[in-house]
This record gives C-alpha cells, structure tokens and sequence, in this order.
C-alpha cells in the first residue's frame, strides 16, 4: 500500500514538471509535451490504495476524471498508461483517450470525465459477475461533487434492488472545482446517501491509510460474499489546484495550508516506522517507486506519435465497409483474442 | 486583414475592443440590471466567474441570489430553468461543457424545447442555456465537441454561435429577451482566457450601450465574387485567413457567418452563391447529417441552378482524437479550408 501511495505521489509530481515544460512563462493549455486538462490527485492517494489493495485483477474499476492514483493501485500497465498521457502511439489508448479516458481491459480498469458516469458501467460489471456467477466485484470510485448527479444514485438503486456485487468509493476532497460541499449538500456525511437505498454507508479518514484499508475489507468482502452492494466515503485532502493552470482565487490560504499539512503518506510512513520497519526497508521502497516512474516517463517519451490517419481507426470494432480509409483484413475483424 | 471585411462596430461608434467573453458578460450584467427576473445558474459561476471566463465579476454586483453555483446535476439545473422560465422568469443556465448536454438532455430536448409546442402555444419558456463548445487544445473525445447540428436538428430551441465580439454581445442581449429557449453556444478559443489564448480576430470593438443583432441575420464577414465559404463560431476566423491567402492567388473568397443556425438565414447564403456559383461549408461539427449537409441542401433546394461546385470540409465521423496529430488530422484548419476553396474554384 505504502509503495502505490508514493508510487502516485512521485508519478504525478513528475507529470507535472512535463505537463509545465512548454507552458512558461504564460500558461497555454494547449502548448508542451502534455497538453489538454490534467488532473493530479495528490493527497488522494489512500483513497485508492487503501481500496484497490483488496482487488484483484478480475475485480473491475471506474474512476473519473482524477484517475493516475486509482489505476496505479489497480495495476494499471504504468508505461502504457504514461505513452496514453504523453499522446503516444503505444499508449494504453493508442493516444486516441489521454488522461481521464484510460482503459486497461487487462485489469479491467476504466474511466470517464463526465461526472458520476463511471457508476452505472460498475453496476454492470457487477451484474455481469452475478449472472456469471464469479466472485469477482466492481468499484466505482467517484468525487463528493459526483454525489448529487442522477447516475450516482440510479446506480446505487439498481445496485441495491439487484443486490449486486458492486463498492461505491466516494473521494471527498471538499471541493468540486471551487464549490465547497456545503453549498452544494445538505449532509455532510456522503456515506448517508446509502440510507435512502438501505444500504450499509461507512465513513472513514485517509489521514489514516490502514484504517482505509480496514474499511474496504468490510466493504469489498460483503460484495465478494454476495451480500451486496455498499458505500464508502474516504475524506481526502485537495492539496492542489482542480486542475493544473487552475488559480484556486476561490480558496483562501489556509484550506491549503491545512490540506498540504495532512499527509497520509507521511503518516503511513510514521505508523510503518513506529511498527519496526526500518529507514533502509522505506527508502527502499521509495527508491524503487522513483525507479519504476522514471522508466515510465522516459519510456513514453520514446514511443512514436500516432499518424493523423490513425484517426479514422477505431470507431467501430467491426467497421462497416467504406468508413475507414483502409479496408480491415479479415483477421481484423475476427479480433485478435 | 482585406479592406471589403465590415466594420465590425457597425452598430455604434467605438474604440474599446473586447474579448468575447467580456462581452458576453457585457450582455448578461446589463439585462440583469434591466430586470429583476433574470438570473444565472451553473456549476462554478460564482466565486470562479465561469471556468470559460463566462461570468467573470457578475457575482461581485449580483450576489448569490442572482448567480447560482449549483450542484453537479445537469438534469435538475437545466430542468429548474425551463420550470423557472415557465413561471415567468428569465434564468440562464451554463451547461460547462456542451459535451455534458447527454446528462440533462431530457430536461433540454423533451421540456425546454418542446413545452411550447405541446402546450398549443399557452406555456413559453423564455431561457438561455449557454455552453462551450470546440477542441483545439487535445482535451478529447468527451470534452472537445461542437455538437451545433443536435441542438438546431431537434425542433424548438433557437441556437446561437457567435464569432466575435461584437456579434457575441449583441447576440446575448436578444438571446435573453428572446421569449424562447435559446442555446447560445461559444468557442472555448475565441472567448480570450488566460490559459487558451484566442486568436486576434474574435476580439473587435463593442458599444458600450446594449444593441440587439436579429436572429436568423447572417453576417458577411468578407466580400467576394468567386468562391462562397459559409461557416461559424471559429471558423469563421479560419476561413478569413485562407481568404487572405488565396487573395496572392487572385481568388476572392466570400465567407458568411451563419451567427445563428435556428433561425438559419438561407437567404444570404443563396444570395452568396448566386454571385459566385461555388459553395463551400465549413464545420466543426461532425460531418454526416450536420451543418454542412443541411447547407448544401438549402441551398441545393432554391438555388441548383447557381451551384457550380459544392464542397464540404468537417470532422469526418470520428470522436475527437486525444493526440496532436490526430486532432489536427480531424479539425479543419486554414490550410484544409483553403484546399476546398481551391477544389471548389476548379484548381488542380
Ligand atoms: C456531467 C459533468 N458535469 C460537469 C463536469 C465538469 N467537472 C469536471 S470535474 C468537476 C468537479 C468534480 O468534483 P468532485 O466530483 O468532487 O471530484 P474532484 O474533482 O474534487 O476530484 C466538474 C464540475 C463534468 N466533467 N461532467
């Protein structure tokens, strides 16, 4: 756990000083290696890794449009992923997705950047585990701004009357963009929202990693034993801006501050100390994280740009004749599985 | 830029050049001045002015009450809208991104666009749903579209796509007057925000008192007698400048700004063509049964007889590419639109 949290921590400070290269002195969204919205999830990362640690690879997940710490801890392919947000041609998603619109079918990891969105394909992967009488799961992880949208709770009805195998993961950094939550929800405990489906609704603080942990193992193994679906809220800390070139002149200095000051990967460090684990074993870790990200980053930035002509590829897994400017083989068609 | 381009200040007399957000937000503070009944709700319009600079300063002087940051839920806003206009009042809601309209596309194409007609004419619905539209900086396929051809193929809603300045505040102000819904939908890189620099076209001088620009009045941005390109939002500006390149050449290109889709002013395109027999349609918006099929058609309908050659230059039928290179392959640019004019004038 402690590995996927510096693992993201370090990746995601690293994507930003690429994602900056180009953008100075006057940010332009579109200039530099990375262009397009970035999203970095720093002071998230338990959240994601206190859960995805209870999955396996045949366990689905939907993230939104803040993903690189949940598909990290899901055991997203790192280097594809990166060669995907550097736009590269051996991308996960062939360059055609970018940041929020990763897949990894082989850990059966997805997102989407529109709000909410990633909860009703959940559901189906938890119908899909159901019908075919698995005991694999679905996680939907999604913002505390996600909770007041339609697909959310129509998810977490169908989930419940269907008694599916489904964990609703709500990350709850305070802010959605620069609303606050109390403007925009009456409670401030999201996990309530399970109450109007009579679902279980558990709360619990990232500040502690292990105690995030805990709570997906009560969460994941009610799914897993088919007892249901649930919710989990995880408070998290913003500790940037929504989004990179994001001026944040709707928050005051001190929210910052004291998201900045509430670290869990330093308090995970702390707690692995005070249990005997040695400095050499922590920078180890550490180390070796920065060694993997490393190889990622440059691996990306060696893989060839896609051709413009890949563009008109992909529409269609089995493209009716005369849409694409070369003509599938029939191999092609047949898929390659 | 050509001499026989309009003034584009045509409407009043004025030095003080705006981008298009500043004057859309011109347009907005002045009818919430003139009226009580008209206010603004959207996710982070308040305290961040529109994350497309679309309502900068209109909480400092309206206040929470008037500018509404609501929660993340299409479906309940934009219906609160079309139940607000209903009662009487004026609301305007900011869908972010025009890519999100699936999330509240009941409330949109079911209530706010059709309550008048099932209504036999006794209910109106007198709002505004802005959005931004348009790629350009690689954001992707959920977050890059133009979609101008869904909203003006579904009966009910007028849609409004201004290129500059001047056409964006004049536009705004009747959108908000407008006694029925309207769709006012802007190019994220031509409203001048910090972080996405627009090009120089879009900003143009602006009257300070309000002025209206009728709906359904196509603008001719560029007089010319061989080649007639029709398009809008940004490229518009696109298609001016390979109007000015193939001016070296001797060609005089045309370009008209539809400004609005519904009404569609087919009059001025017809009157185009009529004058120079070549027709080419300009689009950001995919391709198949969208802006430039409809164009052609039109024109196509009354005016076969003038139409020498028809081309079409769009996002071939393809979700917007994340990467460079495909992004650029699928959005025209210049050079595409200059290749069109060329195949249209009969250039090898
Ligand atoms: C349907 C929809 N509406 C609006 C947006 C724009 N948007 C992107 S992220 C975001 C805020 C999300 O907040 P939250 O769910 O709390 O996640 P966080 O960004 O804080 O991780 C908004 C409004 C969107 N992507 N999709």
């Amino acid at each position: 756990m402690y590995e996927a949290m510096v693992t993201a921590r370090h990746y995601e400070e690293r994507l930003q000083e690429e994602y900056l290269e180009g953008k100075q002195p006057a940010f332009d969204i579109s200039a530099g290696p990375i262009p397009g919205e970035l999203h970095l999830a720093a002071g998230q990362e338990a959240a994601g890794a206190g859960v995805c640690q209870r999955l396996r690879d045949d366990d689905t997940v939907t993230a939104p449009h803040r993903p690189h710490h949940v598909a990290i801890a899901k055991g997203v392919d790192l280097k594809r992923m990166t060669a995907e947000i550097f736009g590269r041609e051996t991308g996960l998603s062939k360059g055609k997705g970018g940041h929020m619109h990763l897949f990894d079918p082989d850990v059966n990891f997805a997102c989407s950047g529109i709000i909410a969105e990633g909860c009703p394909p959940a559901v189906g992967a938890g119908l899909a585990a159901k019908k075919r009488n698995t005991d694999s799961v679905a996680v939907a992880f999604l913002g505390e701004g996600a909770i007041d949208q339609g697909a959310f709770l129509e998810s977490l009805n169908l989930a419940a009357v269907q008694d599916l195998p489904v964990v609703f993961v709500v990350e709850d950094n305070d802010w959605a963009i620069s609303m606050p939550k109390e403007r925009v929800t009456d409670v401030e405990n999201g996990a309530q929202r399970a109450d109007g489906f009579d679902l279980p609704g558990a709360r619990v603080d990232a500040d502690d990693a292990v105690a995030v942990y805990e709570a997906a193992r009560e969460v994941i193994g009610r799914a897993r034993d088919r007892n249901g679906p649930s919710l989990l809220e995880v408070q998290v800390h913003r500790r940037m801006g929504h989004f990179m070139g994001d001026p944040e002149a709707y928050r005051s200095d001190e929210d910052k501050t004291a998201a900045e000051g509430r670290d869990s990967i330093d308090r995970l460090e702390a707690d692995l100390r005070a249990h005997g684990v040695d400095n050499e074993t922590i920078a180890g870790l550490r180390s070796s994280a920065r060694e993997r990200v490393e190889e990622a980053i440059e691996w990306a930035k060696e893989q060839p740009e896609p051709e413009p002509a890949d563009a008109h590829e992909d529409v269609f897994t089995n493209p009716p004749s005369g849409v694409t400017d070369s003509e599938p083989t029939a191999a092609e068609l047949g898929g390659d599985d | 830029m050509a001499q026989q381009e309009k003034d584009p200040a045509e409407g009043g007399q004025t030095d003080r050049s705006l981008t298009m957000s500043r004057a859309m937000v011109e347009a907005i503070a002045h009818e919430m001045r003139a009226d009580d009944d008209v206010f603004y709700m959207g996710e982070d319009v308040a305290d961040y002015g529109g994350i497309f600079d679309s309502t900068e300063g209109l909480l400092e002087e309206f206040g929470r009450d008037r500018v509404m940051d609501v929660p993340i839920s299409e479906t309940a806003y934009i219906g609160a809208a079309v139940g607000a206009a209903q009662a009487g009042m004026r609301p305007i809601a900011e869908l972010m991104f025009v890519d999100f309209f699936g999330v509240g596309m009941d409330q949109i194409y079911n209530q706010m666009a059709k309550n008048t007609y099932m209504s036999g004419g006794s209910v109106s619905v007198p709002m505004v749903l802005t959005a931004a539209v348009g790629g350009t900086y690689n954001d992707a396929a959920q977050h890059s579209q133009t979609l101008y051809g869904t909203f003006a193929h579904l009966p009910g809603m007028k849609v409004v796509v201004p290129s500059t300045a001047y056409d964006a505040k004049g536009l705004m102000h009747n959108a908000v007057r407008d006694d029925d819904p309207v769709v006012y939908l802007f190019h994220k890189r031509l409203m001048g925000i910090g972080w996405l620099p627009a090009p120089d076209g879009p900003k143009t001088p602006v009257p300070e008192d309000d002025y209206t620009i009728p709906f359904g009045s196509a603008d001719v941005k560029r007089e010319g007698a061989d080649v007639t390109v029709v398009t809008l939002g940004l490229h518009v500006h696109r298609a001016l400048e390979a109007a000015d390149d193939l001016a070296d050449d001797g060609i005089d290109v045309e370009v008209v700004d539809l400004r609005t889709l519904v009404p569609l002013d087919a009059d001025t395109v017809r009157d185009s063509v009529a004058k120079t027999g070549r027709l080419v349609v300009v689009d950001e918006d995919y391709r198949s049964f969208g802006v430039t099929g409809e164009i052609v058609a039109r024109v196509a309908e009354d005016g076969l007889a003038d139409l020498e050659a028809v081309e079409r230059v769009a996002v071939p039928d393809v979700p917007l590419p994340y990467a460079r290179p495909m992004e650029n392959e699928v959005i025209p640019d210049a050079e595409d639109i200059t290749g069109a004019i060329r195949a249209a004038h009969g250039d090898e």
